[in-house]
This record gives structure tokens, sequence and C-alpha cells, in this order.
């Protein structure tokens, strides 16, 4: 879906998507991040299930809510990548045991 | 970080920077608090950090945002980062959550500088993964280099489609389409504003200059589109609509949508301050004075969190509040503090010369805000459609606080953002009634997610 413009200066950062280790930019967000990774969606809603994935990018939509690091609820926009940092897609409230 | 500032500044964009910078130099204890991990705002995100040649992509009006963030630097103002608010009450009170920790800290004065967001408009197919907001693709190309892979469709009103359509066609990213939803009626309505917008001259040759850019590199721009609509199971597939009576599709992964901004109210609106529907901008603003000053003593509001205006407009707007504060904290006496003003208060007349001109031109139509279609999501966060949002208006129910009660609409994580404006506008319709009838929702804090440890922990401090 979204590619990067030029070859990152910065520096590489290992984080897991889903489990997957990924090497990300430092300095992206985890939407960023995930975005470019090509993750089709990074949450199901609570109500229906159905795919949401990130919308503003600027912290008021909430769309772009992950499980990051074992805790849920995380906008994913506002957070930055941190060397080991795990991101999970997030299902329904992501706080209930599946 | 100390117990008590003079002033506290909420937000760290052009509004934000320009009030903490001027309050500062002037000698008095000023905190700046903001979401993001560098100053700038949306406007002039990641200013310190983006590589020059990105930077040059994106206009000369980017640069303008270094000058403002290199004064705020070496002002003395004291910034936190990645500090979010979610409390402010009529005593100043500032409920802030840093690195996961809850505290709370008092203000002599309180700067809101909160800004603006995209005006969301539910249309069919707007959840679907792959519909963005065009302030997040842009946010996408500044902060982070990253742009649509496969081309994009653009789709809404206003200045800032154009503006990203041209900053993608630099960058070499394949605009499908730029869908202009504004009905041509506009341009009549807007024509009376053309002659006072004439003397801000400079924006309307900007705009000229874009769309002459567009055309040239073959991009078509279709006007007077209806029934826009995202189309796809789990994902966006294509985008239709109707243009000249006739209905098209184009196939997309990435549809970026825009139709204009709004203020960000949740701070001004938990601390009690008075707010009034705007018309002309079509949405709910602070009511305010020639300084910025609330109904509330002692919380200001600067930029467009106030009404929109612009960045250079937010930037006089953030001095004439640091003013106020340093009158009020006697500072200044009130002549120094008039003196001071001049040139603010003039730049300021000169940028509002555009506002009426482009409040008209790209007024929102009024099918698109009430939300014609019943099984669209307005409430994108607890799934309540605009059908079910009429059948409670049908029941009985005459308010956004009634809907909201009923249909659990806007009781979601974004604790209504995306949807209170739309639920105004369709209750409103629905019932027969002006929109600043329906009133707004009743906000409370925490107007930003906070857990019950947290607020724990804050608790058990007080107590030591």
């Amino acid at each position: 879906m979204f590619k990067r413009l030029d070859t990152p200066a910065q520096n590489r950062v290992n984080v897991t998507i889903n489990g997957q280790p990924v090497q990300v930019s430092e300095g992206d967000t985890v939407a960023a991040a995930v975005l470019v990774h090509g993750l089709p969606s990074t949450r199901t809603t609570p109500v229906s299930g159905a795919p949401r994935a990130p919308f503003c990018l600027m912290g008021v939509c909430f769309e772009c809510l992950m499980v990051i690091d074992g805790k849920a609820n995380q906008r994913a926009c506002m957070k930055l990548v941190r060397e080991g940092m795990r991101i999970e897609c997030q299902q329904g409230t992501g706080d209930l045991p599946p | 970080m100390k117990e008590h500032y003079q002033l506290a500044v909420i937000g760290a964009g052009p509004a934000g920077l320009a009030a903490a910078t001027m309050a500062a130099e002037q000698g008095i204890d000023v905190a700046v608090f903001d979401e993001q991990a560098a100053p700038g705002g949306q406007i002039y995100r990641a200013m310190e950090s983006i590589p020059q040649h990105r930077a040059r992509k994106l206009g000369d009006e980017y640069q303008r945002g270094r000058k403002l963030v290199n004064a705020f630097r070496a002002s003395g103002a004291e910034y936190f980062a990645e500090t979010a608010v979610w409390s402010l009450n009529e005593r100043r009170e500032i409920g802030l959550l840093q690195q996961g920790q809850a505290r709370m800290l008092t203000a002599d004065q309180v700067v809101i500088a909160s800004g603006a967001f995209e005006r969301p408009v539910p249309f069919p197919g707007w959840t679907l993964p792959g519909v963005m907001n065009a302030g997040a693709g842009q946010i996408l190309f500044k902060a982070h280099g990253i742009v649509p892979q496969n081309g994009v469709v653009l789709a809404g009103s206003g200045p800032l489609l154009l503006l990203l359509a041209w900053q993608y066609l630099h960058a070499g990213v394949s605009v499908k389409a730029l869908l202009d939803v504004t009905p041509m009626k506009n341009h009549l309505y807007a024509l009376p504003g053309l002659p006072r917008a004439l003397l801000a001259g400079h924006y309307i040759t900007k705009g000229m200059q874009y769309k002459s850019d567009l055309k040239r590199a073959g991009i078509s721009t279709l006007h007077n589109i209806r029934m826009l609509r995202a189309r796809g199971k789990d994902a966006l597939k294509s985008v239709s609509f109707v243009h000249n009576g006739r209905k098209q599709s184009l196939e997309t992964a990435v549809l970026l949508v825009h139709f204009g901004v709004i203020p960000q109210t949740q701070l001004g609106r938990i601390a009690g301050c008075r707010h009034l529907w705007d018309e002309s901008q079509l949405c709910w603003r602070p009511q305010l004075d020639e300084w910025g000053r609330t109904s509330v003593n002692g919380i200001l509001v600067a930029g467009d969190g106030g009404g929109i205006g612009g960045a250079r407009t937010a930037e006089h707007a953030g001095r004439l509040a640091a003013l106020q504060v340093l009158y009020a904290l006697g500072v200044l006496d009130r002549t120094a503090r008039q003196r001071l003003a001049r040139k603010d208060r003039k730049w300021m007349r000169e940028e509002s010369h555009i506002r009426p001109f482009l409040e008209a031109f790209f007024r929102i139509s009024e099918d698109l805000l009430q939300v014609e279609d019943d099984d669209t999501l307005v409430c994108r966060c607890e799934e309540v459609s605009a059908g079910q949002i009429r059948a409670a208006v049908a029941d009985g129910h005459g308010d956004s606080n009634q809907v909201k009660f009923i249909t659990r609409c806007g009781m979601g994580p974004c604790q209504g953002r995306q949807c209170a404006e739309a639920v105004s506008h369709i209750v409103a319709a629905a019932s027969g009634k002006a929109v600043q009838d329906i009133g707004h929702y009743r906000q409370r804090p925490p107007v930003n997610p906070l857990t019950l440890g947290q607020l724990a922990g804050l608790q058990s401090e007080e107590i030591e």
C-alpha cells in the first residue's frame, strides 16, 4: 500500500510485527512502520469484528489501537518504534483472553 | 517538572510555540506540553529532523516553521514532549500523562493551543482499511518520507487536498484522480468574498499555480463529485462516484479524503469554557475575545483551536495571547500590551482577508454533512449508523447527548471526536432544528486515555 521514498538514513530498529522479526526505521511511529511493512489492518472492532487500519495518524481517531509490548489499546500513531518492541494487531477490545 | 508554572501552554504548533516564546522571553516561567515527540504541531511536523531534500519538496511555507521552532528552543520555555493533557479545570489544575505516569500541576495562566483536526465526514466505506485522511497522507510524507505505492485517489474539498496533490506530484507519486466534492453553487456564494480575498492574493495565486501544475502533469481533477463511495470487503479496492450525472469507478488501494479542518475543543469544554456554533466555518469553537480569552478566567485559546485561521494567523494569535498573559501577570502594563500587539493585529487582519472567501468556496454540501445513506457508519468506534441515529431522533431523542445515551454513538475510545459534528448535523436535519440547538456531546475528563492504574498512581502520590 505504501512505500518509502528514499533509502532511510536513520538507524534500523529490530521489532516484531505479529511475531515476525522486522527491521524498521528509527524515528518512525508504530503506525508508519506497520503501514510501510504492508500490514493490511491493525485491529478488529469489538462490535462487528471488522478490520480497521490507521485513519488520521495524529491521535484523534483511535482507529490504530494495537497491542504494543503486551499492552492493549495503544495508539500506534502516537508511539515511536523502539528496539525489541513487540507490535501486534488488536482483536476487539484487546484486553480479554481470546 | 515543577508543580506550578506562571504559564502553561498546551500544544507545540505555531500558536503554542509563538505564545511560549514571547512569554518566556519576558522572563516568566513557561511550560509547554505536547503529545508529539518534537515541536512543530501538525503543520510543521518533524521540522527539526526531516532531511533537506524532502523539506524542499514540501514548499516554502513549511520552511517557515524552522524559524519558529528555533526561536522557541532558544526562549527558555520548558518543553515537555510526548506529554498528554487529560484534564483541565477552571482552577487551572492540569492533569498530565508522561511516560505512563500521571501527575497534576497548576498554572496562573493557561493557553490552550491544541489546534485543529480534519473534519470527519462519514461516507459509505470510509471505515475500510486503505481510506485515510489527506492529513494522514501528508504526515506520512512529511515526517517519514512514506507515500502511496501504487497510486492514490484524493477526494474531498479544501486547500490541503490541492497542496497534497501538488506535493505528491513533485515526489513522483501517481495521483489517479482528484475528486472535488465542492458544490458548483459555492463559486457563486464565494463571489462576494472575492474582492477582499484578493487583498491576500498570494494564497489565490498559489492555489492557481498548484492547479495549473497538476493540469500540466495530466492529473485529472473532476469537479462537482457526488455519491462518493469507498468499495471493498476487508480493504479498499475501488472508489465509485457520480460525475456529470454518470457513475464512474476507479481502482485504488489508497483513498485520501479531506473535508476541511475544525477546532479541537475537548480541553476548553472540560474546563467549562463557553462554545458557540460558527455557521461560516461549520464548526463549534470557543467564545473568545480579541486576546483569545475564554469565558473562564485565566484560560485562553490561541490558533486553530479557537477557530480556523491557518498557521500564520495561529502564530499571531499565540503572541497576542502571550501579551495578555504577561499583562495579567503584571509583567506588562496596558499601554505596553497594546503597543506590542499592534504588529500582530495588523498581520492577522491581512491574513483574515482570505477566510470568508475560502469558507464559502470550500463549504461542504448539506447532503454530505447530513450523511444521506442510512447504512453509513457515523460512529466508527461503536459502529452506529446514520440510520440508527435517525431512528433515535424519530423515537423522540432530539439532541446530541440523548442520541449518545440511546445509541452509544460517541462512547467509544475516540470519545466522540470523529462523530460529534456529523451527529449534530444529522439530528438537526432529522428534527428540523438548527445545529446550534442540537448541542455538542458533553465532554468529561480524562480526554486522553488513562488507565485506572495510572489514575491510582496519581492518588497515592498525593496522599504521601
